[in-house]
């Protein structure tokens, strides 16, 4: 697991693909490649009201990535100081590797240079201070960029203020 | 070189405040223009997917005109002068047989409208007309009718709202940045949300009540809704004593119209009915009822509307928290507005091809009414119209039956358009005059009305990357070849800024901190003080005496929508949140994530003809026909089938998109003349369609 920690609010998102694109026209990502991706769950019916999600799926920069792993090359690495996950282009000879190792299909294919492509959660952004750019633009502000701890914190006090206000 | 420029998004008919990137002449990033603070850095895909537009090859790279018959695709590519010298001889042509009333131009409207209405002022002709008959016609006459001011005369306080009700209106996919955060607020803090729609949305699926109403039955559930509400007083009796005149009418009216009556018609009980009216009456005044936006819906989709405003009114919910507040205006912050560019071009007496300031002059003038104009431009009548000038509009997949108004355009001498896109109107014109995108334009400045009003700007960002030029420029460069340039002394868009802000004490450079510039420190607050209504009585008109005398009835009785015949279909359209009506599915990212539409079907009637998920099926209606893939699903009423708006293009230059899907509008046969007279908008969702398993 990388130092950061991307959350969604489920309940806030609203499905508009915003992170998608902002991301796509950011990494300049390959037709038909999403980096991140908005999943429909749903509708289906649960006490006469539809229920309709959509799960964010980025990359989880895993503190042992299956793909760095299965890479022959070392083009897909693990940045040592925050421990992102990312690709080195100059490396990537197109094996799809880790295509294969990663468990949720999260290395995308890039059909015009015949490597992979994948978030570094726009490293580059985060090196400057910034958040990526699905967290800074998304609509709602489902979307919360952090570290694992400061996600923790935030849900335990989400979940308390819903307590008090529930009791009001 | 990094530099941060202000702007205002183009990519729908929203226009949100961005904040863009420039790099070495290239944009690099686009964000929300945090300035603002409802709208942060929040920014959505359509906004996202401007950066790959700007260069695409597949939208209009320099002027064109027609080398061959009208839609045959046939083209030359033309110098701005040819085509301006080209379009000049054939105005002036027709000004000289027909008069200048003879031209027409249509839009979106919007706030940067004025430059248009000002250049049709300039050159003589009364015929300025806006999209809105395919959209907020019905909701904007009902809000005058009631409140006596149009659709937007109201901003509502979703965040604050205990209770939002929406017939129709997807508030979380047909969105707009700003409003959907304030809406998400609400529902996060626990409002009730109740959605009404015969298909299931994004929307729905926030909602605290979805009610599947039968298709066509919004009017019923309303009356049912306001009966019950009027018979137990669950409304604002001492607002209403105040501010309001016909209650004992409107009492009168809906007597028959019971929950249990209204049950037998929409398939929504009347324990459920009842049980909604118990929480309204406890959540108001912080309850909205949304009039509707594009509610060009149902014959009766007026009288609809008018009951959403009215129970508005019977809410008391005016200038309260949580309620409808009144946009606040430059004058409410003492000071004046921007000057409109055709304050000083004398007045046109030519009256209207669209007779909107004559026999059908209960129907605002400002807007218009295109299907009427279609009417003049069939039959001559009520004279000539021989010039059309579309901008950035297109009809072809905004109005019904593209077949018969390719038959009625074609009696043109001249059609014009305006467009940053190869439109299906654009590819059926006599000239294509490429506008540059939003990016790539400056634009004349536009009032931003709310709790701090003030002025917005859009700035170029890069230049051009083909030969294209601003609206601004084009309007100007029209008038001055026409002998108008007197109205339009302009060299720059800094002269028009100038002109627009000559009355204000507020400069050009006041703009470059923020993108805009605010009239107040503080936000102006609701006030009972502020409470105005613009009828004649000066009161919330339940009972509309001006409308009743022009033969609009105040309240209409109600009458069953027609079902649909054995195997057909009520046909029911709608969008996403990232695509924009037909302007959007050729773009080079957004038809990545939605490269074509799908007719959605109940499960039992897919059943019934023998339809799976994802077969081919043929849709028809009269001698159009069409394929598309099956979406069997639980989640839409059994009498109605839907379709994304805006797909199935017939223009190959949009090859991304050509031949992909079906376009809903095309199968409206005969319906560009069926219309809501009371209320102006088009009976979009009067078309039956046939579904069979492809052959």
């Amino acid at each position: 697991m990388s130092k950061y920690y991307v959350t969604q609010d489920v309940e806030m998102c609203i499905g508009c693909k915003a992170c998608e694109v902002h991301c796509k026209t950011k990494n300049n990502s390959a037709e038909g490649a999403f980096f991140c991706k908005m999943i429909q769950v749903g509708p289906t019916m649960k006490n006469n009201l539809p229920v309709l999600d959509f799960v964010y799926m980025a990359c989880f920069h895993c503190e042992k990535p299956w793909c760095v792993d299965a890479c022959p090359t070392g083009a897909m690495q693990r940045r040592e100081k925050d421990g992102i996950v990312f690709v080195d282009a100059a490396h990537c000879v197109g094996c799809k590797a880790c295509m294969d190792a990663c468990p949720w299909g999260v290395p995308q294919w890039d059909g015009a240079t015949g490597k992979v492509d994948k978030c570094n959660l726009c490293m580059d952004r985060i090196d400057e201070g910034l958040e990526p750019a699905c967290v800074s633009k998304c609509t709602t502000g489902c979307l919360s960029f952090g570290s694992p701890e400061q996600a923790s914190d935030k849900k335990r006090q989400d979940f308390a203020e819903r307590i008090l206000s529930q009791k009001a | 070189m990094k530099k941060s420029v202000y702007s205002i998004c183009g990519m729908c008919a929203v226009r949100c405040p961005l904040r863009v990137e420039v790099e070495d002449g290239k944009v690099t990033w686009i964000e929300g223009n945090s300035n603002d603070g409802g709208m942060g850095t929040s920014a959505c895909a359509k906004a996202a997917a401007s950066i790959p537009f700007q260069y695409d090859e597949q939208r209009p790279q320099s002027p064109m005109i027609r080398d061959g018959a009208r839609g045959s695709g046939k083209w030359k590519e033309v110098s701005w002068d040819e085509a301006y010298s080209y379009i000049n001889d054939k105005l002036k042509a027709i000004i000289a047989e027909h008069g200048a009333k003879a031209i027409m131009l249509t839009d979106r409207g919007g706030p940067f409208a004025d430059m248009r209405k000002a250049f049709m002022k300039a050159i003589g002709s009364p015929n300025y007309i806006n999209h809105d008959c395919t959209c907020g016609r019905n909701a904007n006459h009902a809000c005058k009718s009631t409140f006596g001011m149009g659709r937007t005369g109201f901003s509502y306080d979703l965040k604050n709202a205990k209770h939002i009700v929406l017939f129709g209106r997807n508030i979380t996919e047909s969105f707009k940045v700003k409003e959907v955060k304030s809406f998400m607020k609400a529902v996060k803090n626990g409002a009730h949300v109740t959605y009404v729609d015969p298909k299931v949305t994004n929307t729905a699926a926030k909602a605290t009540r979805y009610w599947q109403n039968k298709p066509g039955t919004d009017y019923a559930l309303l009356l049912g809704i306001t009966n019950y509400i009027v018979a137990n007083k669950f409304y604002d009796e001492e607002f209403v004593s105040k501010w309001c005149v016909g209650m004992p009418k409107l009492r009168t009216f809906l007597k028959p119209y019971t929950p249990e009556w209204a049950a037998e018609e929409t398939g929504i009980s009347a324990e459920e009915i009842k049980a909604f009216c118990h929480e309204i009456n406890a959540d108001r005044p912080g309850v909205v009822f949304h009039i509707g936006w594009l509610y060009a819906r149902y014959k009766d989709t007026y009288y609809a509307s008018r009951m959403l405003n009215i129970l508005n009114a019977l809410m008391g919910s005016v200038e309260q928290t949580g309620g409808l507040i009144y946009p606040k205006t430059p004058k409410h912050a003492g000071s004046s507005g921007l000057k409109s560019l055709g304050a000083d071009i004398p007045a046109v007496e030519e009256k209207r091809c669209d007779k909107c300031d004559g026999e059908l002059c209960h129907f605002d003038a400002g807007a218009g009414m295109l299907q009427v104009a279609y009417e003049a431009i069939d039959t001559g009548k009520p004279y000539p119209v021989k010039a059309y000038i579309v901008h950035r509009h297109n009809p072809l997949i905004a109005l019904p039956d593209p077949k018969e108004q390719k038959r009625i355009l074609d009696k043109l001498d001249l059609l014009v358009a305006v467009d940053v896109n190869y439109s299906e109107t654009a590819w059926f014109a006599d000239v294509i005059l490429p506008e540059s995108t939003y990016l790539e334009r400056d634009t004349i400045l536009r009032t931003e009305k709310g709790p701090k009003p003030g002025f917005g700007m859009r700035r170029k960002c890069v230049e051009p990357y083909y030969d294209t030029k601003p609206g601004w420029q084009i309007y100007v460069d029209l008038a001055e070849r026409l002998g108008k340039g007197e109205y339009f002394p302009y060299k720059t868009i800094e002269d028009i800024w100038n002109y627009q802000l000559q009355d204000t004490d507020v400069k050009i450079e006041d703009f470059d901190a923020k993108g805009f510039v605010k009239l107040c420190d503080e936000p102006i607050g609701c006030s009972e003080e502020n409470i105005k209504f613009g009828t004649k009585s000066g009161k919330i008109e339940l009972f509309n005496k001006t409308r009743e005398e022009a033969g609009i009835p105040s309240f209409k009785p109600y009458e069953s929508p027609e079902s649909p015949p054995e195997g057909s279909y009520r046909l029911l359209f709608g969008r996403k949140g990232y695509q924009t009506h037909g302007q959007s599915n050729n773009n080079p990212v957004l038809s990545q994530l939605l490269g074509t539409n799908k007719l959605m079907i109940h499960t039992a009637e897919a059943k019934k003809l023998g339809i799976s998920n994802g077969d081919t099926v043929t849709v028809s209606s009269e001698d159009v026909q069409g394929s598309i893939e099956a979406e069997v699903t639980d989640f839409i009423h059994p009498e109605a089938v839907f379709m994304l708006h805006g797909f199935g293009t017939d223009v190959p230059a949009q090859k991304r998109a050509f031949g992909k899907g079906l376009a809903d509008n095309a199968f409206m046969k005969g319906k560009l003349k069926d219309w809501d007279r009371a209320g102006g908008g088009l009976n979009l969702n009067e078309c039956f369609v046939t579904v069979k398993p492809a052959a």
